[in-house]
């Protein structure tokens, strides 16, 4: 629901000086206060009533949060102040991890784009997030702080239930970190929204593959599904159809029927069940065609 | 509540302000500075009514505080015109009647405005992208969109 009212609820606005001041005040203040990045999320569910809050933590400029970089050895950091716009524009991004560029690029429109970040995206645990299944098929791990110091957590057992993580009271993502990318990547996302961009997506399918000897099929693939279970998941599902035989175009249409059943989506007011389940296949299968297309050149 | 008081640019103008805490950059330009040019639509990030220039970007004005602007750069819609004298881009708008009840339009100019000096040249697919978060109930776009390539030439 849109409450057209211009104004937030009554909260105080709070900048830590450091992580450790942020994580203490979060800590001490359960429930009252949480870490605010772009905003995007948090300002709808407050105007909503379905969020309230006495306190936004503005996170943004504490140490690593505005990192962005790119060694060959480590791989991306994208530090928790970074917009979505930062990413997908940044020619690093564009050149070793073209699916993100192309996921965060999804996003709204390019004025909340400046706003929004990958992090608040990670971090808001929707099913629709749509940087998500690709920070996640690209190996992520996320740097958080909380009152007991820095722990990482991988991005594949960072989430509980919509909207839920496993993250405690005091804890801040500092930044993600992606490992160097495979060699030979390729990848995209492929999302389905009521308009053709701008909206939330009805259905999101993010594929990255690459060759592998490892695998019988001489390539593995690695697909994530976006709006179609309660949080974003990687289809090991579709994955191992394409991991022991020869690709062909018929073993396509097989992993594509595979995510379709690996799906437990629900109706809503932008799709079915019935419609998202249909959308997986067909998206997957055009995700997937378009993929190895560009892989086996 | 307590007020943070900040000091920001508008439109070139040093500003010392005292916001409420929970106040938006958009009530701030709008009940503060009374720069009624940068309209409310939804209050919601999805219609751009409210985009202004935050530190040379366009942003929601609706979902930023204000008391997080210590410091930022911001140009409104009444900040495009110099000296008295319209924007190439403004002129452009107009002379291609992009303008009809003008509600989109200061959200419409500040994007397209940011669109022209990231990309002098775009194209017709490169234009509608940049104002996919602005929308526009009255002209079907067509017209804005000629507008924003007549400014281009
Ligand atoms: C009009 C509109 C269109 C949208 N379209 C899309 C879309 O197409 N696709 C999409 O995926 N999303 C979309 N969104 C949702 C939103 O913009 C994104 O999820 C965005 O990435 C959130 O980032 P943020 O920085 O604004 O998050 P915030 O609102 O600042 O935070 C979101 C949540 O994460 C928590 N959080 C933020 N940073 C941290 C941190 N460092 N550590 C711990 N917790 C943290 C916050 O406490 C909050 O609970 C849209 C939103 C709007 C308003
Ligand atoms: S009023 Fe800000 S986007 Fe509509
Ligand atoms: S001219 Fe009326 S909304 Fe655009």
């Amino acid at each position: 629901m849109i409450n057209p009212h211009p104004g937030l609820p009554e909260l105080q606005y709070v900048k830590p000086a450091t992580l450790k001041e942020a994580s203490k005040f979060l800590a001490e203040n359960v429930g009252t206060a949480k870490p605010y990045s772009g905003g995007t999320d948090s300002f709808v569910r407050l105007r909503d009533g379905v969020l309230k809050l006495d306190y936004l933590v503005d996170i943004k400029g504490l140490e690593g949060t505005k990192e962005l970089s790119f060694d060959s050895k480590k791989g991306l950091t994208i530090g928790a102040a970074i917009t979505m716009n930062q990413v997908a524009c940044h020619p690093d991004v564009i050149k070793h991890y073209p699916n993100l560029a192309e996921a965060a690029g999804s996003v709204a429109s390019y004025q909340l784009r400046n706003r929004a970040t990958i992090i608040g995206n990670i971090c808001n645990a929707s099913p629709a997030g749509d940087t998500i299944g690709t920070c996640m098929i690209l190996d992520g791990v996320l740097k958080v702080h909380g009152v007991d110091g820095v722990r990482d957590v991988p991005l594949n057992s960072f989430f509980l239930a919509p909207g839920r993580t496993v993250l405690k009271p005091g804890d801040v993502v500092v930044a993600i970190h992606l490992p160097p990318p495979p060699k030979g990547l390729v990848g995209t996302y492929k999302k389905l929204g009521r308009n053709r961009i701008g909206d939330l997506s009805i259905v999101g399918v993010a594929v990255a593959a690459y060759p592998s000897s490892d695998s019988a099929s001489g390539y593995r693939f690695r697909i994530a599904l976006a709006s179609v279970a309660p949080v974003p998941f990687e289809s090991f599902k579709a994955e191992g159809v394409l991991s022991g035989k020869k690709i062909t175009a018929e073993l396509i249409d097989e992993a594509a029927v595979a995510a379709m059943d690996s799906v437990t989506p629900i109706d809503d007011v932008r799709g079915s069940a019935r419609y998202r389940k249909q959308m997986v296949k067909n998206l997957t299968r055009e995700a997937l065609t378009e993929v190895w297309t560009k892989l086996s050149k | 509540m307590t007020l943070k008081t900040i000091t920001l640019t508008v439109n070139d103008m040093v500003e010392t302000v005292d916001v409420p805490q929970n106040m938006t950059l958009l009530q701030m330009i709008r009940e503060k500075l009374s720069l009624t040019g940068t309209k409310n639509g939804c209050s919601a990030g999805e219609c751009g009514a409210c985009t202004v220039l935050m530190n040379g970007e366009p942003v929601n004005s609706c979902m930023v505080l204000a008391a997080e602007c210590e410091g930022a750069t911001i140009v409104t819609v009444e900040g495009l015109a110099k000296g008295g004298k319209l924007s190439k881009l403004q002129e452009a708008i107009v002379k291609a009647g992009g303008v009809q009840c003008g509600f989109c339009t200061p959200g419409m100019l500040i994007s397209a405005t940011a669109l022209l000096n990231r990309n002098p040249h775009p194209t017709d697919t490169e234009i509608r992208s940049a104002i996919v978060g602005n929308l526009c109930r009255c002209t079907g776009y067509v017209r804005i969109v000629d507008g924003i390539k007549m400014a281009a030439k």
